[in-house]
């Protein structure tokens, strides 16, 4: 069910070809990165894959079946960049040999159904690992929830879309929430499926899982009498001298920060900013509604509870330091502080 | 038809439709002449109706959304046999039918013509990147192999009493999809060992030159020569 000829304008039509060409080449590029010269034959293999369990029809009870697009799917097994090229070839032969999907609709369908889908898959699946413990098994409930994401992620795309060069002047919000409460469902059954298959494929050979490949344990080194040899030293560690950068770097920016916030905030200027002025003038002013929490006493800078500007620009400093820094703790955390294991993808064969 | 080669195929027709799209939908004239030279394109590769028709089915999920569009479009409304309906989304249904019917008979006439392995050929001519052209090869290669893997399996299923009821069942599909894409995977890793003892170095050689004569082209020009003179007029008439 793909996007077909005369659906959007000729000029929407273009500049999404030019759009999906920009991003098949990127990927090409970075498919090399991933697969280097097995690109071909892997990526080939896997989209007669993807072309075939296409075709599998899955109950979903009430007596109609759906089926898998593959999207996160691809992008969770193979890794973005194949998984890219993958479903562009996939398309490109649905179109020309099935007339699935019009010829001058491609471009459409590449960046709905081959961009959208596995840039959101691939994303939303590395954060939610970032949460997980660190298991192969860690990657069936993250594909869970890319693939959960990837679909409404493309409705929303499409309608943007249709906004952009469709056809009939459909209310957009009404448009939005038919296409995105329609494809919630089906991404919540693409989630089963894509969640399933992955929990076969780590099952066998969680190596083949591209989104999980740092999470295998590391291999031991055994001697023929059981003995585990010294380790081999890691590479000198460059992090004393990256850390003595970075913590400069932090303190002065925080420092600048600071001094911005609890010094220079008393010398700011009064005058409304742009939005107000134009609406005083314009005398829409008042149709401005009460913000939820304008009551509290730290609500307008301060203005409201009597609390100097300064301190609500420092306390509002020290906030935003201190969320980013647990957000970055969580996503960081997850990175191998190894190097990672010699091109483990050489190891597969 | 079938005689031409593949590249220009393409061409031609993908002309044809960028000036369908690009056509005014309000000139109907335009596109039952459109259609007419599909049909006459069709009469002479003999492909029978019988062929084109079944595959037509594929676009009915936006047949259907083209005849929503009247019923929950914005603006003027008219009264058609007691119903009312909005005459942006008349237009505009009537829009999306044409046009993508027009493209979708288009394409089958494309793909009834051409072999997928004279399609590659053809695609590597028009400077499709060649790792593209090299993985829509392999996927031509081993569609077949890969689908009659999957028919086996379910055969497999079937002849131990499965059968897909109801949602329960996903699971045991989902294991086979699984089990699937890792024989796929590791065929792909034997083929890829084979192509290195054969002396493969990165890229495949290029397929048979296959270049097309300059009459080819011009009786290939016919079809979007024709329609982007029924498109001008229409412009112009608009």
């Amino acid at each position: 069910m793909h996007v077909p000829d005369g659906f959007l304008d000729a000029p929407t039509s273009v500049a999404t070809a030019a759009v999906a060409g920009a991003a098949v080449a990127v990927s090409l590029r970075m498919a090399r990165g991933e697969l280097d010269e097995r690109a071909a034959p892997l990526a080939g293999l896997t989209a007669a894959f993807v072309f075939a369990v296409q075709m599998l029809n899955f109950p979903v009870g009430v007596g109609t079946s759906g089926h898998l697009m593959g999207g996160a799917l691809a992008a969770v097994l193979v890794g973005p960049w194949t998984a890219v090229l993958v479903l562009s070839v996939v398309l490109a032969m649905q179109a020309l040999l099935f007339a699935d999907g019009g010829l001058t609709a491609l471009g459409i369908n590449v960046v709905l159904i081959g961009l959208v889908t596995v840039a959101v898959g691939w994303t939303v699946t590395k954060l939610v690992l970032a949460l997980l413990p660190r298991r192969p098994a860690s990657v069936v409930p993250a594909a869970f929830v890319g693939a959960l994401l990837s679909v409404p992620a493309a409705a929303l795309v499409f309608v943007g879309l249709y906004a952009v060069g469709g056809a009939a002047d459909l209310p957009l919000q009404a448009l939005a929430a038919t296409m995105v409460g329609w494809h919630v469902l089906i991404g919540l059954g693409e989630a089963v499926i894509t969640a399933l298959t992955v929990s076969a494929v780590v099952a066998v050979r969680p190596d083949l899982v591209y989104a999980g490949r740092h999470l295998q344990p590391a291999l031991e080194l055994r001697g023929a009498d059981g003995r585990v040899p010294d380790q081999v030293p890691a590479e000198p560690d460059a992090t004393p001298d990256r850390r003595r950068r970075t913590g400069g770097l932090v303190a002065v920016g925080l420092a600048v920060t600071l001094l911005l916030a609890g010094v220079a905030s008393f010398y700011a200027s009064g005058s409304p900013d742009g939005l107000e002025h134009v609406a005083e003038e314009q005398g829409f002013l008042d149709t401005a509604r009460d913000h939820a929490f304008g009551d509290l006493p730290l609500a307008d800078y301060g203005d409201v509870g009597g609390i100097p500007v300064g301190l609500a620009g420092l306390l509002g400093v020290a906030a935003t330091v201190l969320v980013g820094w647990l957000v970055f703790r969580l996503v960081a955390s997850r990175r191998p502080d190894r190097p990672a294991a010699t091109s483990d993808d050489r190891e597969r064969v | 038809m079938h005689r031409l080669p593949a590249h220009v195929k393409v061409v031609a027709l993908l002309g044809f439709v960028l000036v369908v799209v690009a056509t005014p939908r309000e000139q109907v004239w335009a596109f039952v002449a459109y259609a007419l030279m599909l049909a006459v394109v069709a009469a002479v590769a003999r492909v029978p109706a019988g062929f084109v028709l079944p595959r037509m089915l594929v676009e009915l999920p936006f047949v259907v959304f083209a005849l929503l569009l009247p019923l929950v479009a914005t603006g003027p409304r008219v009264d058609v046999a007691g119903v009312s309906l909005s005459v942006h989304g008349l237009w505009a249904g009537w829009n999306v039918l044409a046009k993508g019917t027009l493209g979708v008979f288009a394409a089958i006439l494309l793909a009834a013509t051409t072999e997928p392995r004279a399609l590659l050929v053809g695609l590597q001519r028009l400077r499709v990147p060649a790792l593209l052209v090299e993985i829509a090869s392999f996927m031509v290669r081993y569609v077949d192999v890969v689908s009659d893997e999957m028919r086996r399996m379910r055969i497999a299923r079937e002849s131990r009493g499965f059968h897909a009821g109801h949602v329960g069942h996903v699971r045991v599909l989902a294991q086979a999809a699984g089990a699937l894409f890792i024989r796929s995977y590791e065929r792909g890793e034997r083929v890829h060992l084979a192509m290195l003892s054969r002396g493969y170095t990165g890229a495949l050689p290029v397929l048979e030159e296959g270049g097309a004569s300059a009459a080819a082209w011009r009786l290939a020009a016919v079809l979007p020569a024709a329609a982007l003179a029924v498109g001008a007029t229409a412009w112009v008439l608009a």
